[in-house]
């Protein structure tokens, strides 16, 4: 089922702060999307607007073409997961679970023994059939974690809407449940939308990443596309390590100049004048590496497959990393100058091409 | 042998074991001399002094209608004062929790008020307002209301020196529970009346027990605030407390402590009652 968010606002109750300043968004059927932006760039906000739960000043919010004004034509049709999980502490897993069809009217209730079998049928979907007698006290975060999905997914909607969800999950657990939740999304052919601050995460599970700042939408893209080109210099460095290096681009030669000693100039086709270079660290290499360079490489140890080195440019030091691989053909201890051909162009912020 | 193992644990109690409360024999002395000297002793004295007299005098007692109407009188008035207050002190403390009005920190001042000021000062308060020609009382008998000199009078009194007990024990609870348990309900489905019998009463019923318990506890040993409201007439509008001042007055030691120990038998009954009920209530929380 697709969602369509169209011009939303919300200004913050009783003063001019905006929260989201008109925000569209449009997310396919099907689709696995993640909100990611720094706190307070309005990802919450946005989310909880989709499912309802915070009034907007303007804008729509449609489900499959259907405007939605209410939380209650949302009911059963929007799954959320709270950051906190929010289960009914009074309620044991299974009466958690089976909450959204126990208060369905009588009409549309289904019989005591068809609930009964769903929460057994969720229970077995989320790996832990035994735990539908015990109280939510007793179990553990990622427990807890399946049992607030597991509550979401009883009424089958088929949006299902994700505040930071493992936020409160160690790594192992974590990087566990996400790869089963994605696996799930799949399963049950459901339109997700999840939230999260960790861009690694996002990059990991979704199709399609929304990056958010100051309750805007400043890029709407496929991970690949995202790393590829970043719209503005904050994606860039939202989304990892970069370097960036001040220059001029120059109009007869069509070379980036850069203000450093020590860092090449490279061509490229964008317009002339000053621009801003931003490169991962993997991404730039040492020319003409030996012993005896201009610039000195020194060595930091290795992590996630990389070796870390920093650059000692003569202003600043920058670091450089080399895939663990590379080890064999010895990394010399200095190089002539630094080749960032790779970087991605940016002026006043925004990137340039 | 035994004496011997028992004199070890003994002494490892005495030193703490391998605990490292700072000043554990301090506190360790203190505890024990407190709940010992105030508390265990005159617990004592009150069960064993009605039987001093000889057996003959308690079993006497025990066949006075008088005392056991007044006992009837403060434990149903307690009952329904407390009753009363239950929903009074939910609506007080959703206000207090949830309802950002102004004045609200003054609510929160006065909530407390009648556990402040003297138990006499309250009921001579409620007494002139609630006397036939008192402000309230006036209008209130013209519609054929009598609150002052009656049972009415006594579960109002009760009611107002129980509220805070109900408040109190309710409103931190109430704070506790997040509000996204309510959003969550409402994503649901779950219509307002849902949201509120299943999301918010049913997790604060375990401390509204507790609550009842405590104002009925009260209510059942209230003096000051009632004697002025109550009128005080024998088998009508007597209260146990005061009976027991009525006989001491009369020398009757063995009476006064026999009602005394009757009311010590309710309070120590319905701890336990309100104990055992919490406890099979409150099965869901961590600490059980």
């Amino acid at each position: 089922m697709s969602v369509v968010v169209e011009n939303l606002i919300r200004c913050a109750p009783g003063s001019e702060r905006i929260l989201l300043s008109d925000v569209s968004l449009s997310v396919e059927s099907g689709a696995f999307v993640a909100l990611v932006g720094p706190s307070g760039a309005g990802k919450t906000t946005l989310l909880r607007a989709i499912a309802g739960l915070d009034k907007y000043d303007s804008g729509t919010v449609s489900l499959n073409g259907e405007t939605l004004a209410s939380i209650q034509e949302r009911a059963g049709k929007v799954g959320f997961v709270f950051q906190s999980y929010a289960l009914f502490p009074h309620m044991t897993v299974a009466r958690n679970i089976s909450f959204g069809l126990d208060v369905l009217s009588k009409a549309q209730r289904p019989s005591a023994s068809e609930i009964s079998a769903r929460v057994q049928e969720l229970l077995d979907l989320m790996q832990i059939p035994d735990l539908g007698k015990a109280y939510p006290s007793r179990l553990s975060g990622g427990q807890r974690q399946r049992v607030a999905l597991a509550r979401a997914l009883a009424t089958r909607p088929d949006v299902l809407l994700l505040d930071e969800p493992f936020g409160a999950l160690d790594p192992i657990v974590r990087r566990a449940i996400r790869t089963w939740l994605r696996a799930l999304h799949d399963q049950l052919g459901l339109t997700t939308i999840l939230v999260t601050h960790d861009q690694e995460e996002a990059l990991e599970v979704a199709d399609r990443i929304v990056v958010m700042q100051h309750g805007r939408i400043v890029q709407n893209a496929s991970p690949a596309q995202l790393d590829e080109a970043p719209e503005t210099a904050f994606v860039m460095e939202f989304l990892g390590e970069a370097v960036s290096f001040k220059g001029v681009i120059q109009a007869d030669t069509g070379l980036f100049i850069p203000d450093e000693a020590g860092v090449l100039p490279f061509a490229t086709s964008c317009p002339a004048g000053p621009a801003e270079a931003m490169i991962r660290p993997f991404e730039i290499f040492p020319e003409n590496a030996a012993t005896g360079g201009k610039i000195a490489l020194v060595r930091h140890g290795r992590r996630n497959g990389f070796l870390h080195y920093s650059a000692q440019l003569p202003e600043r030091s920058v670091p450089v990393f080399f895939p663990v691989h590379t080890k064999h053909q010895s990394i010399s201890d200095s190089c002539q100058g630094l080749n960032i051909a790779e970087a991605r162009l940016f002026r006043n912020g925004q990137r340039i091409v | 042998m035994v004496a011997g193992k028992m004199k070890k644990a003994f002494a490892l109690f005495w030193q703490g074991g391998d605990s490292t409360l700072p000043g554990y024999r301090l506190s360790l002395t203190v505890t024990l001399v407190w709940t010992g000297f105030f508390i265990i002793l005159p617990l004592f004295a009150l069960a064993l002094r009605p039987w001093q007299n000889g057996f003959g005098m308690v079993l006497n007692e025990l066949h006075d209608t008088r005392m056991f109407a007044a006992l009837w009188t403060s434990f149903s008035s307690a009952v329904a004062a407390a009753l009363l207050n239950i929903p009074l002190g939910l609506f007080l403390a959703w206000m207090l929790v949830r309802g950002h009005l102004p004045g609200r920190k003054m609510a929160d001042a006065l909530i407390d008020l009648p556990l402040a000021i003297p138990t006499a000062v309250s009921g001579i308060t409620l007494a002139t307002l609630y006397s036939p020609r008192g402000w309230l009382g006036a209008p209130l008998s013209k519609i054929g209301i009598d609150v002052a000199y009656t049972r009415t009078g006594i579960v109002l009194a009760l009611m107002f020196v129980g509220l805070p007990f109900m408040v109190r024990t309710i409103e931190p609870v109430l704070k506790n529970l997040p509000h996204e348990l309510e959003e969550a309900a409402r994503l649901l489905g779950a219509r307002p009346r849902q949201v509120i019998g299943r999301v918010l009463l049913a997790p604060l019923i375990p401390t509204v027990i507790t609550g009842f318990g405590l104002a009925f506890a009260r209510g059942m040993g209230e003096y000051g605030s009632v004697i002025f409201i109550a009128g005080n007439q024998p088998f009508k509008s007597e209260i146990a407390p005061l009976l027991i001042v009525v006989r001491l007055q009369e020398f009757d030691y063995s009476g006064a402590t026999a009602i005394a120990l009757i009311l010590l038998l309710i309070s120590f009954l319905s701890l336990i009652f309100v104990g055992a009920v919490r406890k099979k209530l409150s099965v869901w929380t961590s600490a059980s």
